[in-house]
């Protein structure tokens, strides 16, 4: 009897903490969908009585977050796909190639994920505008790829260390060049561990806010959490449209948890464990 | 080539391959100069003008370490704002931790649903913090917020301030969202730890006939040291460097009572540029965030030790 007790109040526990993880972001959903009247008092908590959905379609016309989404995204892909590529030439070179300063590269990327961006902040503006690359895509881009290089270079080498040596050694002695066999055998191995970066990669980019927003100044090249940012300023008294833009903003980190949860928890917490 | 036996010969071709300096040039050099030019050399040019009066236009006059004296003696904003980063990280160490630890703990004893609690726990962490300001924003929004639509429910009308625009309850109010965003993200940490634990602990223990409630304090809790450890670090660093999600719900605002010193930084670079000035308070953020990684892992030290010992 105790015993069930017991497990019954361990599960009260476990959906009160699920609850209070929910609750905002249900409140989030259902007042986007909401007109002024039922947020502000008619109906605060409830489904919506009338479903505005207009409020996204106001959102994606009248706020230009229909340009803020596509740089979102264009920001995103390049930065995985060239951070993804880089560190797997430099993840390959640091575990398999025969140097000396092997060690010491390695420890210089250790470091670059305990910096916080801050502090590099100031200066890398001053560099980005001296070469007349701030304000322009390029001028988030290659912050945006410097700073996900180390924990990617981190989760690769990891990887890279568990795969036998045996398959290169086949095709090297078969007169493979390092090229070819680099993308042909390597870069298929390494797949789920490229996964796993990219997840990481792509959900600090994404939500992304420092860099963006002291880097970027004009409308054309905002990414969608500054732009929303200054939209929720503009609009402060429509919460059903600022509602809107942010569950669009949210949308796709959501899309991607809810299709690959297991992967998205374990490149997020592979981060921690190798760090 | 043809005296050498095989495998010497396997090492010749592999170290032909692999131990040209071109190869490896092409491979590592595209990462490493990108890094080094826009990631090392920023943070040390950072540190250089936290020793100079500067303010990115005119001359740089040489103060030494005056900027950082500065920071205790005259700064009226600093140690408030290094207060305010330190209650967040001791909130963050002895609340948000411990849920996290209860959670693992109880879910990864496999009760049912234990993958969706755990789906749930760790959305808050994939959405920007952008999203979680202004949602709390709205949460503690004096007028129309949740919370006080809350209070007025329960008739407490004392207990109904301007959260975020009163003085007193700006800071703790953009404490609670920080809390409640990275729960699942510890709780995740935590829960792989204890799966990691061989179950040949659990089974001595239970034939020594010892209650859950044991088991965690003598044999998990202990043998989680490194992860403790980790979780630690994090919770402390992310909570010294913490930025976004203040700089989103107040800006450090009313009057400076919830800046901590990475929203005092970005604004004294950003908007009064005292570049040498702000620089220092990066630097500051740096240096403090390794020394008290470094303190907590000898701490930890002889704990993990100890785990080790197990």
């Amino acid at each position: 009897m105790t015993k069930k007790i017991k497990k019954t109040s361990l599960y009260i526990i476990l959906v009160l903490i699920a609850l209070t993880q929910l609750f905002p972001l249900y409140w989030l959903l259902s007042f986007s969908l909401k007109s002024n009247i039922e947020i502000f008092g008619q109906n605060v908590i409830g489904l919506p009585q009338d479903w505005r959905w207009g409020n996204y379609v106001r959102a994606f016309t009248t706020g230009g977050i229909f340009q803020y989404f596509f740089n979102s995204v264009f920001y995103s892909a390049v930065t995985v796909a060239v951070t993804g590529l880089l560190s797997a030439m430099a993840g390959y070179a640091l575990t398999r190639m025969h140097w000396k300063l092997r060690t010491l590269v390695f420890g210089v990327f250790t470091l670059g994920i305990m910096i916080p961006t801050q502090a590099a902040l100031l200066p890398l503006f001053q560099v980005l505008d001296k070469l007349g690359l701030k304000g322009g895509y390029m001028g988030l881009l290659i912050p945006y790829v410097v700073f996900a290089i180390p924990m990617s270079i981190m989760i690769l080498t990891g990887f890279y260390k568990g795969i036998p040596k045996e398959m290169e050694e086949a095709a090297y002695i078969d007169g493979c060049g390092v090229f070819h066999c680099f993308g042909i055998i390597i870069l298929p191995i390494i797949k789920p561990a490229l996964a796993t970066a990219s997840i990481f990669t792509f959900l600090g980019t994404w939500n992304e806010l420092m860099f963006a927003n002291t880097l970027v100044d004009s409308d054309k090249y905002r990414t969608l959490p500054v732009g929303i940012m200054s939209f929720a300023g503009q609009y402060s008294t429509d919460w059903g449209l600022i509602g809107a833009g942010m569950v669009i903003a949210t949308l796709p980190t959501i899309l991607i948890y809810f299709m690959l949860s297991n992967q998205v928890q374990e490149s997020l917490v592979a981060g921690a464990v190798k760090g | 080539m043809f005296g050498l036996h095989k495998n010497e010969r396997l090492d010749y071709i592999m170290d032909r391959m692999l131990g040209k300096k071109r190869y490896i040039a092409v491979f590592v050099l595209p990462a490493l100069l990108l890094f080094l030019v826009f990631g090392i050399a920023p943070l040390i040019t950072t540190g250089v003008y936290s020793l100079f009066d500067y303010d990115g236009i005119g001359k740089m006059d040489f103060l030494g370490l005056n900027n950082y004296i500065k920071l205790f003696t005259e700064d009226r904003y600093f140690p408030r704002a290094l207060k305010n980063s330190f209650v967040l990280a001791g909130a963050s160490i002895f609340i948000q931790l411990p849920i996290s630890l209860v959670l693992a703990l109880i879910l990864a004893k496999g009760v049912k649903g234990e993958k969706a609690f755990r789906t749930i726990y760790f959305i808050p962490v994939v959405i920007s913090s952008m999203v979680i300001g202004q949602l709390w924003m709205k949460i503690f929004h004096s007028e129309y917020g949740l919370l006080n639509i809350f209070i007025r429910f329960l008739g407490m009308k004392d207990f109904e301030y301007s959260w975020l625009s009163n003085p007193s309850t700006a800071f703790i109010s953009t404490v609670v969202p920080s809390i409640w965003q990275y729960i699942g993200y510890h709780m995740l940490i935590f829960y792989a730890g204890i799966k990691s634990i061989s179950t040949d602990y659990y089974e001595a223990a239970r034939i020594d006939g010892a209650t859950n409630w044991q088991t965690a304090i003598k044999i998990t809790i202990p043998l989680l040291a490194p992860v403790l450890k980790t979780c630690m670090v994090f919770a402390l660093t992310g909570s010294l460097r913490a930025f976004d999600l203040i700089y989103v719900m107040t800006n450090g605002g009313p009057n400076h009572a919830s800046d901590v010193p990475g929203t005092l930084m970005y604004n004294n670079l950003f908007r009064k540029g005292l570049y040498g000035y702000g620089s220092a308070q990066a630097f500051f953020i740096v240096l403090e965030c390794i020394i008290l990684s470094f303190i907590i892992s000898r701490i930890f030290k002889k704990a993990e030790d100890n785990a080790s010992a197990i």
